[in-house]
């Protein structure tokens, strides 16, 4: 579980989150929507240590997050990156192994568990595990940032836009694989993304951000149904014009 | 001396020379890279720092080599090997401290935040994400200072550390361009060599390839551990020169300790290389063993025998009336040689053995033809003419006090004034680019190009008597004494001139050893 409690965040002069309370039920799958610079970034920073909240407290498993050792705590937390960030200079295996090279698995459990979620994200270990991410394409190096973020078994995976750079295709079908692992592991999943459609469709709630205020965190259907304001109708107004003219093309055909 | 007997002669050199050479360029680049690594990594980590470590770093690239090798030397009080190393490291600093830092700064900051959100220590972050990936640039700033330190080495000869320079300074003194050829091609070929197995070693490293690894780790330590053994490998024949060991500065052996080998000194020119040779010879017969540190800066040589860095060289009189004793008084030779041998004594326990015989004085030289059309026979006829005239000289003349008094005592204004490697102005004056020059007495050249001295009336040039000087831990020692007494007042002006012009010149050109052995045939 993770818990925001009245955080506010400040760097020099801006207000990157003002009195934000959220709680992300274990098991559950929570986006952050809304646009750039409304602090979807910061939650996550904040949740895994790499920032401190002026004031207000961030909890993960009822642990504050300022007193854990932050080390201890990303190892144990997942992480998938924007633009993958998978590291150049080595090869898929090692780059899915860091966090367990981190924590000093033994060598034997480190290649069991690399091959076995290679197969869970769907690249044959055989035919990936040796070579080098820039010979990848960007679903399959996404692919391998996800076997990464989940190697050392966390119960808690972060992703900050994890399908921002990926053909609609390649999103749509990862999207639906991550949401599979999601449920079969038992995890607790935050998301930071610009794709409202995205989120509508992966999250079980959804929370709106702006300007560094949580503006409305709801379930999609709660969120398309009753919107709290205008700044959130509109937010939601695109996916849903799009849906109905979709709908009506299916109609029509 | 043909070509080919020449070259053979030189690479017999070649063991000792390149021996000092690597285990100096060995020793700068392992310490330049443990002082520059973690100040790089220190400066990476702090973004303040950066600026002045990188103005500091990149300052020392302004001295030019030979002006910060010179400078070590009165600052580190030492002489040779230290001197040396200490230059190089800070010639090497630049390029490895530059490199490392904006390799650093060029890795993907995305890359280093995820490392740092995957459970990374800062420690870990810079030995996992950002020194692999800034690898190829450090390695390229290495082969970089690996190359520009093999290069600078080369001028470390004028401080006394043995090097490949050694090739090219004497062989420029003595006009010995094989010499010089083998001194640039040994040095760009170990330039080469180091570059190619530094690329070797990041290429092994990038590509985890064990065998690449251990080819350039082999191929680096046969360089070093080769270069390193080199003397032992090749003994030099024994026709050829002593070659010289290498001149590391040691600490000063006590005075009354027997001395285990005599050091020889040389200043870098060819009467200078003769005479270390004569004086290698004579001591050898008499049973000693010698060591050879030849090519050494003009004060440098002085320093050196005050510290016992080396035990006997020859010196001139006037030369240490000026810049030693800082006399610029005229004074008649007697008086100069008496004053100096007991301000030499005294003030160093440095022993004045004697005149040689001969004076290698400093004289203003012209072209014959021209100096008849002009009708200059002394100094105040040049005068008259001096402001139409272009004056030539040697390195250190102008800023020596003997020009001050020379252009003071004569009034003398010339239209310009350009000094030159001394080899150079000879080859100036004869081709007319300058019309007069500083030439010394002893020069066999003044005759072989037709030039004319001219007389110094006013006695503006203190004298320059030729005289052995022993380091204070030599100064009594009676073997040194009785082997070099028998040349005091033996060698005249007209023989020295005759034996330099011997090595000088280029049809049957003899090697400095084989002038000497001329000069003295006495017994060995």
């Amino acid at each position: 579980m993770i818990q925001l409690i009245g955080v506010s965040q400040r760097y020099g002069a801006v207000d990157a989150l003002q009195g934000v309370s959220l709680t992300v039920a274990r098991g559950e799958w929570v986006a952050l929507v809304g646009e750039s610079g409304s602090g979807k970034t910061s939650i996550l920073k904040l949740i895994n240590a790499l920032a401190r909240p002026s004031a207000g407290r961030v909890q993960v498993d009822g642990q504050d997050v300022a007193r854990a050792d932050p080390i201890a705590l990303r190892r144990s937390i997942g992480m998938v990156f924007q633009r993958f960030a998978l590291l150049p200079h080595l090869t898929v295996a090692r780059n899915v192994a860091v966090v367990p090279e981190l924590l000093g698995w033994a060598r034997p459990a480190i290649d069991a568990r690399v091959d076995e979620l290679l197969e869970q994200v769907g690249l044959p270990a055989a035919a990936y595990r040796d070579r080098m991410p820039r010979a990848l394409s960007g679903g399959q190096q996404q692919r391998v940032g996800l076997a990464r973020a989940l190697a050392a078994r966390p119960r808690i995976l972060l992703m900050d836009e994890p399908f921002g750079s990926l053909d609609p295709l390649t999103r749509d079908a990862l999207g639906r694989q991550v949401r599979a692992l999601h449920g079969a592991l038992g995890l607790t999943t935050v998301m930071v993304t610009h794709d409202v459609t995205c989120a509508l469709l992966l999250a079980d709630r959804v929370a709106v951000l702006h300007q560094g205020r949580l503006l409305q965190v709801a379930t999609p259907e709660a969120l398309m149904r009753a919107p709290a304001d205008d700044r959130v109708r509109a937010l939601i107004e695109t996916p849903r014009q799009q849906a109905s003219r979709l709908a009506a093309l299916q109609a029509g055909s | 001396m043909t070509l080919n007997a020449n070259l053979h002669a030189q690479l017999a050199l070649l063991p000792g020379y390149l021996h000092g050479h690597v285990a100096l360029c060995g020793a700068a680049l392992g310490l330049g890279l443990c002082v520059s690594l973690p100040l790089a990594l220190a400066v990476a980590r702090s973004p303040r720092a950066r600026g002045p470590v990188m103005a500091a770093v990149s300052i020392f690239q302004t001295i030019p080599g030979l002006a910060l090798l010179a400078l070590m030397v009165p600052l580190l009080g030492a002489f040779g090997f230290w001197p040396a190393l200490t230059a190089l490291v800070l010639y090497s600093m630049l390029p490895i401290v530059r490199n490392t830092v904006t390799g650093i700064a060029q890795v993907d900051p995305e890359l280093v935040e995820a490392g740092r959100g995957l459970g990374m220590t800062e420690r870990q972050v810079l030995t996992r994400v950002q020194l692999p990936l800034a690898l190829p640039v450090i390695v390229a700033g290495v082969r970089t200072a690996a190359v520009w330190v093999v290069g600078i080495a080369t001028l470390s000869t004028p401080v006394g550390q043995v090097s490949l320079g050694n090739f090219i300074f004497g062989g420029l003194q003595t006009r010995n361009w094989t010499a010089v050829g083998v001194g640039c091609a040994a040095a760009a070929a170990l330039a080469l060599a180091l570059d190619g197995l530094l690329a070797l070693l990041e290429r092994a490293a990038r590509g985890r390839s064990r065998r690449r690894l251990g080819a350039a780790l082999a191929g680096l330590a046969l360089v070093f551990g080769g270069g390193a053994l080199a003397p032992r490998l090749t003994p030099a024949s024994p026709s050829a020169e002593p070659a010289p060991r290498h001149a590391r500065a040691r600490g000063d052996t006590s005075p009354v300790a027997p001395i285990a080998a005599i050091r020889v000194g040389a200043k870098a020119f060819t009467e200078q290389y003769i005479l270390a040779a004569l004086l290698t010879q004579r001591l050898e017969g008499a049973g000693l063993k010698v060591e050879a540190v030849t090519g050494l800066g003009s004060t440098i040589a002085f320093d050196a025998l005050t510290k016992n860095r080396i035990d006997v060289y020859v010196d001139y009189t006037g030369t240490l009336w000026s810049s030693a004793m800082k006399r610029s008084d005229p004074a008649p030779s007697w008086r100069v040689q008496s004053e100096l041998a007991g301000w030499l004594a005294t003030t160093y326990g440095v022993r004045d053995l004697g005149a040689l015989g001969f004076q290698n004085t400093y004289a203003l030289a012209m072209r014959r033809a021209q100096a008849q059309a002009l009708g200059i026979r002394t100094i105040d006829d040049l005068a008259r003419h001096a402001h139409t005239l272009r004056l030539g000289t040697d390195y250190e003349f102008l800023q020596r006090p003997e020009w001050t008094h020379l252009r003071e005592a004569y009034g003398l204004r010339f239209a310009s004034k350009t000094a030159f490697d001394p080899t150079f102005m000879y080859q100036a004056v004869a081709r007319e680019q300058v019309d007069v020059i500083t030439a010394f007495s002893t020069d066999g050249r003044i005759d072989t190009l037709d030039l004319v001295t001219l007389d110094d009336d006013r006695r503006a040039f203190p004298p320059y008597q030729a005289v052995v000087l022993l380091s204070p831990r030599a100064a009594d020692d009676r073997r040194v004494i009785a082997a070099l007494t028998p040349l005091l007042g033996a060698l005249s002006l007209s023989r020295m001139r005759a034996a330099n012009a011997s090595v000088d010149r280029s049809a049957d050109k003899k090697t400095p050893a084989q002038a000497a052995r001329a000069l003295w045939p006495g017994p060995r």
